[in-house]
C-alpha cells in the first residue's frame, strides 16, 4: 500500500500512529475507519456517546481487542497477535480501567510490584521502593499495605494508576476512569490525572468529563458511529465546535 | 467363635492406614489430574476444551463401583495381575480428578474476566496471570468444596472393600464374620469414619464462612 508521504514523517515523530482502524462485532461495525496521531507528551481527550466507539478504539491501541484492518503503531511497536510482541508492546502502553481491575487478594502495594516484577524482573526491593514512590505520586503513600476493599473508590482507582506508573509506560490510557466514581471522588482522580500531564506524560482519555477534558486535552476528538467525526484543538474545539452533531452533543453533555 | 474386644477393635484401627492411604493417592492424583483439567477446560483450544469436557462428563457418569471393577477386571484381559490397592487407587484418582476437575473448573470461571484483561495489560506470561492472579483467587473460592469433596473420597474409600482391598469397611466384614456381631463391627467403623470426616466437615463450614465473611482477600 503507497502511503501519503506525510505519513512516513508522522510514524517518526509519533508515539501513537493508528491508520485507518476498522472493527466489527459481528454484523455491527464499530470502527469504520478511525485515523489519529499522537505527539510524545500530548494528552488527548476522546468524547462522543456510548456506543460510538471511542472505548473500542482505545483498548484496540493495546491490543484488548483486535483490529479487523488498519495500522496501529505505538510507543515504537507495531500492533501484532502474537503472544510475545503483544507483551513486549503492553509494557510500554498502560491501561487504566472504569472499573479500577484491582487485584482483590493483593494489597495495594503488591498489586503494584506484581508486574514490575514478574515482568521486569526487577528485584523485590527495588519494585518496593518503586511501588511506593508511586503511590506517593497519586498521595496514597500510607496506603501500601492497604487490601483493596478497603480503600474507596477513588483510591482505588488512584492505586490502578499508580500500578500503570510502576511500569514506566511510554503512553498512558484511560478508559473512563471516572465514570464508576461518585461525584465527589472524580476530582482526586483526575488531579492525579492532570499532575501527569503537566510531567508530560503521552496520554490517551475517554472521558465524559468535559471541563477536565476542556482545561487539560491538548486536543479533543468527537466520536460518532465509529469515525472520527471532529476534532481539533481543546479550546477552539469546545468554544467553536463546527458541526452541527458535535454542537448538539456539547449541549447535551454541558447542559 | 470369638467376640468382639479390643482385637477386633484395633484390627480395625490398623485398617484405618489403607484407608488414609487410599484417600491421599486418590486426593493428590486426582488434584494433579484435577488440576490440569480445570486448566485445559478454560483453554482457547476447542480440541482441548472438548476432550477434557468428554473425560469429566464420561467419568461422572459412570458408578465408582464399576469403574473400581473395570480397574481391577480389565488388565486381566491382558494377561496382566493387578493389586487390590493399585486397582482402587486407580479408579479413586480417575473417579476424583473429574469432581475436583469440575470444582476447580468453575472456580476459575468465577473470576471476572476483568481480572484476566488487566492482568494482560500489565504483560504479564498467560501462566504467570493464573499463578499470581486468577489461581490465589480462584483456591480461595473452591476451598470450602474442596475440603468437602474429600470427605466424599474418604467415605467412597469404602467401595475398595469390593475388590478385597483390606481398608476399614473390608475390615469391619472381616470382623463381623468372625464374631457373628454385625452391629458392633461396623458401628466401630462409622465411629472411625466420622472421626475423620467430622472434623473436615466442620473445617469445610469454617472455610465457607470466612471466605463470605472476609471477602477476596484472607
Amino acid at each position: 500500500m503507497l502511503l501519503p508521504s506525510h505519513f512516513h514523517r508522522e510514524v517518526n515523530m509519533s508515539v501513537v500512529v493508528a491508520n485507518d482502524i476498522r472493527k466489527s462485532f459481528g454484523p455491527l461495525e464499530v470502527l469504520k475507519g478511525v485515523s489519529l496521531n499522537v505527539e510524545a507528551g500530548e494528552v488527548i481527550a476522546l468524547i462522543g456517546r456510548s456506543g460510538s466507539g471511542k472505548s473500542t478504539f482505545l483498548r484496540c491501541l493495546n491490543g484488548l481487542e483486535t483490529v479487523d484492518s488498519g495500522l496501529i503503531q505505538i510507543a515504537g511497536h507495531a500492533m501484532s497477535r502474537k503472544p510475545a510482541a503483544l507483551r513486549e508492546l503492553r509494557r510500554d502502553v498502560g491501561i487504566v480501567f472504569q472499573s479500577y481491575n484491582l487485584f482483590p487478594h493483593l494489597t495495594a502495594g503488591e498489586n503494584i510490584m506484581l508486574a514490575p516484577v514478574q515482568v521486569k524482573g526487577e528485584t523485590k526491593v527495588a519494585a518496593r521502593d518503586e511501588a511506593q514512590r508511586c503511590l506517593s505520586m497519586v498521595g496514597l503513600g500510607d496506603r501500601f499495605d492497604a487490601y483493596p476493599d478497603m480503600l474507596s473508590g477513588g483510591q482505588q482507582q488512584r492505586v490502578a494508576i499508580a500500578r500503570s506508573l510502576a511500569m514506566r509506560p511510554k503512553v498512558l490510557l484511560f478508559d473512563e476512569v471516572t465514570s464508576a466514581l461518585d461525584p465527589e471522588l472524580t476530582g482526586e482522580v483526575l488531579a492525579v490525572i492532570e499532575d501527569l500531564a503537566r510531567q508530560g506524560m503521552t496520554m490517551l482519555l475517554v472521558t465524559h468529563e468535559m471541563g477536565f477534558a476542556r482545561r487539560v486535552a491538548d486536543r479533543t476528538i468527537f466520536m460518532k458511529d465509529g469515525i472520527i467525526h471532529e476534532g481539533g484543538p481543546s479550546a477552539e474545539f469546545f468554544t467553536n465546535p463546527r458541526t452541527p452533531e458535535l454542537q448538539a452533543f456539547l449541549r447535551s453533555e454541558i447542559g | 467363635m470369638r467376640t468382639f474386644g479390643s482385637p477386633e477393635f484395633f484390627f480395625i484401627f490398623y485398617a484405618l492406614r489403607w484407608t488414609l492411604t487410599l484417600t491421599a493417592i486418590a486426593f493428590v492424583g486426582g488434584g494433579l489430574v484435577g488440576i490440569a483439567l480445570a486448566v485445559m477446560r478454560i483453554s482457547s483450544s476447542k480440541a482441548l476444551r472438548v476432550a477434557t469436557s468428554a473425560y469429566m462428563q464420561f467419568v461422572q457418569g459412570l458408578p465408582l463401583l464399576i469403574l473400581m471393577f473395570i480397574c481391577y477386571y480389565a488388565p486381566s484381559l491382558f494377561g496382566f495381575e493387578v493389586s487390590a490397592i493399585a486397582a482402587a487407587a486407580v479408579a479413586l484418582t480417575i473417579n476424583s480428578s473429574a469432581f475436583l476437575g469440575a470444582i476447580w473448573e468453575s472456580a476459575l470461571r468465577a473470576i471476572p474476566k476483568a481480572q484476566w484483561e488487566s492482568a494482560d495489560a500489565l504483560a504479564l506470561h498467560p501462566f504467570k496471570v493464573l499463578r499470581f492472579v486468577i489461581a490465589p483467587q480462584a483456591i480461595r473460592l473452591a476451598m470450602p468444596s474442596t475440603v468437602g469433596f474429600l470427605v466424599q473420597i474418604i467415605k467412597q474409600t469404602s467401595i475398595a472393600s469390593i475388590i478385597g482391598f483390606v481398608e476399614i469397611t473390608r475390615a469391619g466384614q472381616l470382623v463381623s464374620n468372625a464374631t457373628f456381631d454385625p452391629l458392633k463391627s461396623f458401628l466401630a467403623v462409622a465411629a472411625f469414619y466420622f472421626a475423620v470426616c467430622f472434623p473436615l466437615t466442620q473445617l469445610s463450614l469454617w472455610l465457607e464462612s470466612r471466605a463470605a465473611k472476609r471477602g477476596a482477600h484472607a
